[in-house]
């Protein structure tokens, strides 16, 4: 059943590096992770990855395979033929750290912009009330295992540097989405979308929704309902002269009060 | 000695997982400033993993369900040798840390009336795991990061930085505790992305680091289950306790080899699945122990009709406690009816429609199509025993988790007590957050009493240092890669679900080698990143646990819960009343015997005198009434 394949990796660091080739032995029922791992108990003990669950459950062992992003752990050498050489290259939107692992702290620090879940103030725990069918479209965008793939993969920052600093991927645009949706939060969130997350920049090609192992229709179901959102509070007439009293971006953050306009 | 990076602390958590989060957030809520350390990214703990649930008596489903029954589960679970008191503060407080979730946003799945869901489990009285299908661990994980950041804006609101309170440490390990005067003074670890060291000075130091399952082969832990927290306790002075009480969780996936052991979550069987053998045969209702008897079905139809009428009705065996069901398929495996891939059959296709799998089951219909190409809504999944658990851990006190060192606390997995032999499924995420928020706030209230804080000198430091640099000059070439390989198949073959003494006898004897051979293992590349480097420091943490835990299995000459003996197939009375407990002398684990404290009048009255007799001795028997009502 065992074979032996033909493997290209990419090793290096933020100085520069390149592809390395390796023979491996792979057997039935493996996946790129286990020949990855096989590398580093035999040939090359201090490669670099990230992975933790090896299930698809916990999104660390992100990475490109023959230039597709993909999960490492998700990935069936069974997919491939015998005599195909598989390349796996680390994840391009983030910066390398060491061959197959990036620094994806840009992910983080756009969390952090998102104004949190805010309840209504005098409802108390064990008092709220949801239908299933009103937090479904919450929980969908829930699934989300930060794998990184949809951000790595959109256009408007792998090609584009330096919208990194006004544009947050469409992870982040899809946990507004998700906040939004929830039955019970109090924020508006429309503003914050444009202005700190750069909603604007999505131009709906769906890369995002292709490459998520968890199947979320990203575009769909949260990017495109919010951008609706947003174009019926833009050319909605009382929000335009109340838009005339603009807020500073302190005062965004801390906005809990904002009434929504649907909930 | 290099320069090494500095931080001050009020409290430090080391392990981000759901028991570290929820102790970050309390002591952050006590006004503390806090440091999170942990060896992955930020939200890829463990926890993610956990699938059924949260167990908490809120009675949403069922409105039988109270605070003392839960108690009594937990209690029968772990066949009574809990910590009654962990477990009574577990079964009183769950309910309110499942609400306080939904304040932090989370959104578990809904009842008709619009309450929080609840289903049932093995071991569990009534429906009574909070869940949204099968990824309640994200679920839990994500509502606590995303706490977490809440709180962070919070500060940034009030002070311009959003670290001012707590500060995330990814991909961080440490490497050992610090210590001044037999109190905890911090930690030393290194970064893992740069192999920089890293000194956290704390009055307070919180372990919440999970468990130890790398130490075996099939498992369904991740390569950060490496014992870290129960080694360095040891090593700090602190103490492990009942560390033979192994789960292995009755259904891991056996096909194929790269993904054998992850689990299939205890929900398949919850929701209606069933085993079955190689000759078709319904197994589990030939392995009820006397103990459950009057508590489970003795026909399938029976069983059946507990789905839909659970009241007039009893339980499907198949949702038996753990234990029980890991060992009856070790049995019919070993009998020769096992599947062809050495487990045996899960079938939920022949129960529920393909589209109400698919709804309460998501992640393992994903999980089996993408990666053994079996459609589980068509075919029965092939399942057998993996290591899942330890029920034993460090030694706690029940209220504040602080350990026999002042200043140091540990929860969650890490923690011991509370499951005693054997650990339900769902009471793993409550056990999380109650005593993660109690880890906190114990913390908190150590650090607030302390007249003075200890100082950290630079001689500890130079000595850490040396310790974890050392691979890089050891001489010999002994791969590190091997050496734990080596220990998986030991642990798997001669510590494992059956347990006999001359295996173990032998499983010592090579932890001696696997100890020289450590020393000899030497290690290429930088510091940058090698995982190499980074596995020769955690084998010493898995060689300390596996030592301790082969050596209190050797020493527990019994059968209970999560720890069976071919030579003692017999659950003793007079071994409930100990504790192993373990300590660290320099050179390794040593044992010694606790007695147990008797339980509570108040809480022994919650059981039936007749149950009672199963597990005490007749001079711990109570005098009142046997079937007092409950």
């Amino acid at each position: 059943m065992g074979y032996t394949a033909k493997f290209k990796v990419w090793r290096g660091d933020d100085t520069g590096g390149g592809i390395e080739d390796f023979s491996v032995d792979v057997n039935e029922g493996e996946v790129v992770l286990d020949i990855i791992h096989r590398l580093q108990a035999t040939q090359a003990p201090d490669l670099a990855v990230r992975w933790n669950c090896k299930a698809g459950k916990c999104g660390s062992c992100s990475a490109e395979v023959n230039g597709k992003p993909r999960l490492m752990c998700m990935t069936r050498m069974s997919t491939f033929t015998e005599d195909e050489t598989i390349t796996v290259t680390p994840m391009r939107t983030f910066p390398v750290i060491r061959d197959l692992v990036t620094d994806v702290s840009y992910n983080y620090e756009k969390a952090r912009m998102v104004p949190a879940f805010a309840p209504p103030a005098d409802l108390a725990p064990g008092d709220y009330r949801m239908a299933q069918v009103d937090v479904e479209r919450s929980q969908e965008f829930r699934k989300c295992i930060e794998c990184f793939m949809c951000n790595n993969v959109c256009h408007a920052v792998r090609d584009h540097e330096e919208n990194k600093t006004t544009f947050s991927g469409p992870r982040f645009l899809m946990r507004i989405a998700e906040l939004d949706m929830h039955p019970l939060d109090t924020v508006d969130r429309r503003e914050v979308a444009v202005e700190d997350h750069g909603v604007g920049y999505c131009n709906i090609t769906k890369c995002c929704t292709e490459v998520c192992p968890e199947h979320i229709k990203i575009t769909d179901n949260a990017i495109i309902p919010l951008k609706e959102r947003i174009a019926d509070k833009k050319y909605d007439p009382i929000f335009s002269i109340a838009s005339l009293f603009k807020r500073n971006k302190e005062g965004r953050q801390s906005a809990p009060d904002t009434p929504k306009a649907t909930k | 000695m290099s320069e090494i990076e500095r931080h001050s602390f009020d409290v430090v958590v080391i392990g981000a997982g759901g028991a570290g989060l929820r102790a970050a957030i309390e002591a952050r809520m006590q006004g503390k400033r806090v440091a999170i350390v942990c060896k992955s990214l930020f939200g890829k703990a463990h926890t993610v993993m956990a699938e059924g649930g949260i167990a908490a008596a809120m009675g949403n489903v069922n409105s039988h369900d109270n605070w003392q029954v839960h108690f009594r589960d937990t209690m029968r679970g772990g066949k009574f040798l809990n910590s009654w008191r962990m477990a009574e503060l577990h079964a009183k407080e769950a309910p309110t840390r499942v609400w306080e979730l939904e304040t932090y946003g989370a959104l578990f799945d809904r009842t008709p009336d619009g309450k929080i869901s609840q289903r049932n489990f093995g071991g569990h009285e009534y429906p009574r795991l909070a869940h949204v299908g099968d990824r309640s661990g994200l679920e839990l994980i994500r509502t606590l990061q995303q706490k977490i950041v809440s709180l962070q804006q919070e500060d940034y609101r009030e002070t311009g930085d959003y670290e001012a309170k707590i500060k995330i440490f990814a991909e961080v390990t440490i490497t050992r505790l610090l210590t001044v005067d037999g109190r905890a003074a911090g930690a030393f670890g290194y970064y893992r992305e740069t192999g920089n060291f890293v000194t956290f000075e704390a009055p307070a130091v919180v372990l919440a680091t999970g468990g130890i399952g790398k130490t075996f082969k099939v498992t369904s832990g991740s390569w950060e289950y490496t014992g870290d927290g129960h080694a360095l306790a040891m090593r700090a002075g602190a103490t492990t306790l009942n560390m033979e009480f192994i789960q292995f969780h009755p259904t891991g996936m056996v096909w194929p080899p790269s993904v054998k052991g992850i689990l299939v979550t205890e929900s398949v069987r919850g929701d209606g699945g069933v085993l079955t053998n190689s000759e078709g045969t319904r197994f589990m209702f030939n392995y009820i122990p006397d103990v459950f008897k009057d508590k489970y079905a003795t026909t399938p139809e029976e069983a059946d009709r507990w789905y839909t009428d659970p009241d007039n009705n009893r339980r499907p065996p198949e949702l038996l406690p753990r234990d029980e069901v890991a060992r009856a398929i070790n049995s019919e495996v070993k009998a020769g009816r096992g599947t062809p891939h050495g487990g045996v059959y899960l079938d939920v296709s022949s129960r529920l429609p393909a589209e109400v799998i698919k709804k309460k089951l998501p992640s393992m219909w994903h999980q089996f199509k993408e990666l053994a190409d079996v459609d589980i809504t068509k075919e029965a999944m092939e399942v057998g025993p993996t290591c899942h658990y330890v029920m034993g851990g460090v030694e706690v006190d029940p209220d504040t988790q602080q350990t026999l060192l002042p200043g140091l606390f540990a929860a969650g997995e890490v923690s011991g007590g509370l499951h005693g032999s054997n650990r339900l499924g769902g009471n793993s995420l409550s056990d999380l957050l109650v005593f993660g928020r109690r880890a906190g706030l114990g913390a908190a209230e150590y650090v607030e009493a302390l007249p003075v804080r200890p100082a950290v000198d630079d001689a500890m430091l130079a000595d850490a240092e040396a310790e974890a640099l050392a691979p890089f000059s050891n001489v010999g070439d002994e791969n590190p890669y091997t050496i734990h390989a080596d220990l998986q198949n030991t642990m798997n073959d001669l510590v494992g679900i059956i347990r006999t003494e001359s295996e173990m006898v032998d499983a010592l004897a090579r932890l001696q080698e696997f100890k020289v051979r450590v020393k000899n293992s030497s290690v290429k590349g930088g510091r940058a990143f090698n995982p190499g480097w980074h596995l020769a420091l955690d084998l010493k943490n898995m060689l300390l646990v596996a030592e301790a835990v082969a050596k209190a299995s050797l020493d527990r000459q019994e059968s209970r819960g999560g720890h069976t003996r071919d030579d003692y197939p017999k659950m003793s009375d007079e071994w409930r009343k100990i504790n192993i407990i373990c300590r660290y002398d320099g050179e390794g684990a040593v044992i010694e015997h606790q007695p147990m404290q008797p339980m509570r009048p108040d809480l022994l009255e919650l059981f039936d005198v007749e149950e009672l007799k199963k597990y005490l001795t007749a001079e711990e028997l109570p005098t009142h009434d046997a079937g007092s009502d409950h």
